[in-house]
């Protein structure tokens, strides 16, 4: 019986990972939201609700996921009562959920954390361009490999991201982090993610197929999420910024026992 | 995971691809290997629609508690993807397996209302299906209908291999175990269709034939071969506590139109409104036992996840323990982030009660189904209710906080006059009045009271089934009446008034009441583009007259006319329990504006108490 291991406390906060791969990569994110209040009831995880008439759930999901994509590294914050070890949570939470949507992690996080959404800082993305919509011009894979590095070694890539109300220009390279070609043609990149800065996937690879004089179908690419990460900054006594580095988000919390 | 029947280009494309993909929680799963009969199970809407359907989720239930069986489900696609298919050829398929529906041994319809006529032949069509049930080939999957529309089968008969007259938890066992048997005797399509005649409640319309008298209603309908019945008796279930139920009801990833945990709590009504086919085709009254319920309302709640419980009935109020269930409930549930939405209960200190402490109420409103605006016209539909309960119960909810009101209403009822019509716009203002009674500072602001009204339309098996409906334009002029006398009220700022479309009301009177004719008529309009006709921007009144006019048929016959007592009609094949004699003298008594007790008060014989059971014997076990 589970319930001998609850831990009281009067509300916890705990980042749960997950994966979104198969047919469920048709499901758009608000739907997922509520997959996850359905989940959390069924997998009998004591959620906190905030007060009033209509209640819901305290929940706060990491960088939204497009229709379409699969990922290895999806994050929800959620707020609890009480908890059961992270073991028994996931275990529970993945047998009352489906194939397609796989808890990873779950974990506490320390008093003060940043939630989910805001502490979104870099994804890591793997990307397969289809066979029937390579680029005419790149004939194998270590010509896509020869010219993909040859398109990131360009020191500036500007263009224009065209939002709903306005146009402007920006610079993409510094934006991406990692990029690079395996010899099966799949391409791994770091890209910057988050509220004040976003760059997608699709956008470098519309990008790169424009670079080598071709026009990107919108059903050339398989994407894959594989992590997403936050910003962790360590400082000394005084306050004083010593170092920043990139951690992926299920390591700013820590695993219940 | 299933290979998905659409592409990721075509998934891409179109709208709410999670439409079409399956796989959610609480999906059945089986191995094919272990599978002998294979079952489509559709909804002829869209899949938001039809998948907040209790009646599918209890017989898919069912059917997957059936060993050697496996029951899929398919919906009408959207008319993005319906588009598609038919540009690329793409027959329909199972959302389960992703499996053509042509290879199926059998496609269930469920026809919950009759202007998904014409989805019901998108659904053939698109999975390549024959579209007349007597040219079907020996490999095409065996198509039967269900639901409440069949209690008139005739308009639709043509496309049918069989109908399903009653409720579903009864004989599907042996119409699969006749499948079976038919099969391993090399039996044909033809050999089972035969058996299947013969299993009660099921009625296969290629038996049988109509002939009609020059006027062009009904002179005969008789079986054509030996050995088939004449009259089929519909399907009920007596023991409603000792039944399949979805325990494990399937979960949708996008909202659906019931995203909740759906509990009926009984089947039938005691009440007997004349309008009413519900109140008369699922009789008797049978309550499902409490323990029952609260039982299901546990374990649906935890295997689906739901935020959300509901109540399903005709007439909540009448169930006998509906206070205990709702305690139950509320002591339960309440503080666990569940919520206890109520269906329209009689508003009374009671249920006042409980819905202050389930609801907000500054934001829910009351509603009240008077169906009439005059006493006198509701005691032509035998509605119970009076201003008196109306007023009443609005006073108690004022003085608890609510200030909105929702007024349901029919116009062109039988007998309905100028007066009638008025008294609509009279009753709002009454209630309105009620509330500016209390004094200003204990009222919440101002009051809203919304009236909406429906168009009358007769429907088979029916006291009013004899009734003449309106025409068009004196649908619109009856709403005008009201929507002027509304003007003129001492309130008319805090009264809002609502009508439907008389459009479809119209082509729904048409099919409701229609003979095997009318058949033709669906079929041009299917073939001239109608699809989603329930869907107001997809229904089209001047299509469905051209298809009428094309086929030589008069919309009028079969509308407006009132039909003699001794008028055979299309649907008179058909036993309900509820004899056609005890419908005449309600359609008498209506005239008369003669109120009828319901069945708890008294016994008035009407013909239910054939099955035995439920309310009839209440008091005599």
């Amino acid at each position: 019986m589970a319930q001998q291991y609850l831990k009281e406390v009067s509300a916890l906060k705990i980042r749960i990972k997950f994966s979104k791969t198969g047919a469920v990569r048709f499901i758009g994110h608000l739907d997922v939201m509520r997959y996850f209040q359905k989940l959390n009831r069924r997998a009998g995880i004591d959620v906190k609700y905030s007060t009033g008439f209509s209640p819901h759930q305290i929940m706060s999901f990491a960088a939204p996921l497009g229709v379409g994509l699969e990922s290895h590294g999806e994050y929800v914050d959620i707020e609890v009562n009480s908890t059961m070890s992270s073991s028994e949570s996931i275990k529970a939470l993945n047998n009352a959920s489906i194939e397609g949507i796989q808890v990873t992690s779950y974990v506490e996080l320390p008093e003060g954390t940043a939630n989910a959404m805001s502490s979104v800082a870099a994804a890591d993305y793997i990307v397969r361009v289809k066979e029937q919509y390579k680029p005419t011009v790149i004939a194998d894979n270590a010509m896509l490999k020869k010219r993909f590095e040859e398109f990131l070694s360009q020191s500036s890539i500007v263009v224009t991201k065209a939002s709903k109300k306005s146009e402007r220009e920006v610079d993409l390279r510094p934006l991406i982090y990692k990029a690079s070609v395996n010899e099966n043609g799949e391409i791994f990149m770091q890209l910057c993610t988050g509220s004040a800065e976003n760059l997608k996937p699709e956008l470098v690879l519309e990008t790169f197929f424009r670079y080598v004089g071709d026009k990107m179908s919108q059903f050339a690419l398989d994407i894959c999420r594989l992590e997403v990460y936050g910003l962790y900054t360590s400082k000394d006594e005084n306050g004083n910024v010593i170092s920043e580095k990139l951690i992926p988000l299920e390591q700013f919390g820590k695993e219940i026992l | 995971m299933t290979k998905l029947a659409l592409s990721d280009e075509i998934l891409m494309s179109i709208d709410k691809p999670a439409r079409y993909i399956g796989h959610e929680v609480n999906m059945a799963v089986k191995d094919l290997k272990d599978i002998d009969v294979r079952f489509a199970m559709c909804f002829p809407d869209v899949y938001e629609i039809g998948m907040s359907h209790l009646g599918i989720q209890i017989l898919y239930h069912m059917f997957n508690g059936m060993d050697g069986v496996y029951c899929e489900r398919v919906y009408s696609p959207w008319t993005d993807l319906d588009k598609i298919m038919r540009e690329q050829h793409i027959p329909l398929f199972t959302l389960e397996t992703q499996t053509p529906v042509k290879d199926m041994d059998f496609l269930g319809i469920t026809i919950q209302y009759e202007m998904c006529y014409t989805n019901i032949l998108q659904i053939l069509d698109l999975s390549g299906i024959t579209m007349t049930a007597a040219h079907r080939a020996e490999d095409e999957p065996i198509v039967i209908g269900g639901g409440p529309c069949t209690y008139n089968p005739e308009p639709i008969a043509e496309f049918f291999d069989i109908f399903y007259i009653g409720e579903g938890e009864t004989v599907y066992k042996d119409l699969i175990n006749a499948y079976r048997h038919n099969k391993a005797n090399g039996g044909s399509r033809r050999d089972f269709l035969m058996a299947a005649a013969n299993i009660p409640g099921l009625y296969v319309p290629q038996l049988y034939e109509a002939s009609y008298n020059n006027d062009g209603t009904l002179k005969s309908f008789t079986p054509t071969v030996e050995g088939v019945p004449t009259t089929v008796k519909k399907e009920i279930v007596m023991d409603i506590s000792n039944t399949v139920y979805p325990e494990r009801p399937i979960v949708p990833y996008i909202r659906a139109t019931q995203d909740r945990v759906v509990l009926e709590i009984q089947r039938g009504c005691i009440r007997g409104c004349r309008f009413c086919q519900a109140g008369m085709i699922y009789r008797p009254v049978r309550e499902r036992d409490v323990e029952f319920l609260k039982d299901m309302a546990v374990k649906m709640l935890k295997s689906t996840g739901h935020e959300e419980i509901t109540l399903s009935s005709l007439s909540s109020s009448d169930y006998s323990k509906l206070d205990e269930l709702l305690n139950f409930l509320i002591d339960e549930f309440k503080g666990k982030g569940v919520n206890i939405s109520l269906p329209s209960l009689r508003v009374d200190a009671f249920s006042l009660d409980v819905m202050s402490k389930v609801q907000d109420v500054k934001k829910s409103s009351l509603t009240f189904a008077p169906e009439a605006g005059s006493q006198r016209m509701r005691n032509v539909i035998n509605k119970g209710l009076t201003e008196e309960d109306i007023l009443n119960g609005c006073a108690l909810a004022f003085k608890g906080g609510w200030n909105k009101v929702k007024l349901y209403f029919m116009l062109g009822l039988p007998t309905e006059t100028e007066e009638d019509m008025k008294a609509l716009a009279e009753l709002s203002e009454l209630v309105a009045e009620k509330y500016y009674e209390i004094p200003k500072s204990e009222r919440n602001g101002k009051v809203q009271v919304t009236a909406s009204s429906s168009f009358f339309i007769p429907k088979p098996f029916t006291p009013f089934q004899w009734a003449a409906m309106c025409t068009k334009d004196e649908f619109q002029r009856r709403a005008y009446v009201v929507n002027d006398r509304m003007k003129e009220m001492l309130n008319r700022k805090s009264l809002k008034y609502n009508y439907h479309d008389p459009d479809t009301s119209i082509i729904e009177g048409l099919l409701a009441r229609g003979d095997r004719k009318v058949s033709s008529v669906i079929k041009r309009v299917y073939e001239a583009g109608g699809i989603y006709d329930a869907w107001g921007e997809y229904f089209n009144y001047d299509r469905w007259l051209a298809a009428l006019e094309a086929e030589g048929l008069d919309l009028d016959f079969y509308t407006t006319r009132e039909r003699s007592t001794d008028e055979l009609f299309p649907w008179d094949f058909i036993d309900t329990g509820v004899t056609k004699n005890f419908l005449k003298r309600e359609w008498q008594r209506a005239h008369e504006e003669q109120i009828t007790p319901n069945c708890r008060m008294e016994c008035q014989g009407c013909g239910a108490a054939v099955f035995k059971g439920g309310v009839c014997f209440e008091d005599k076990n």
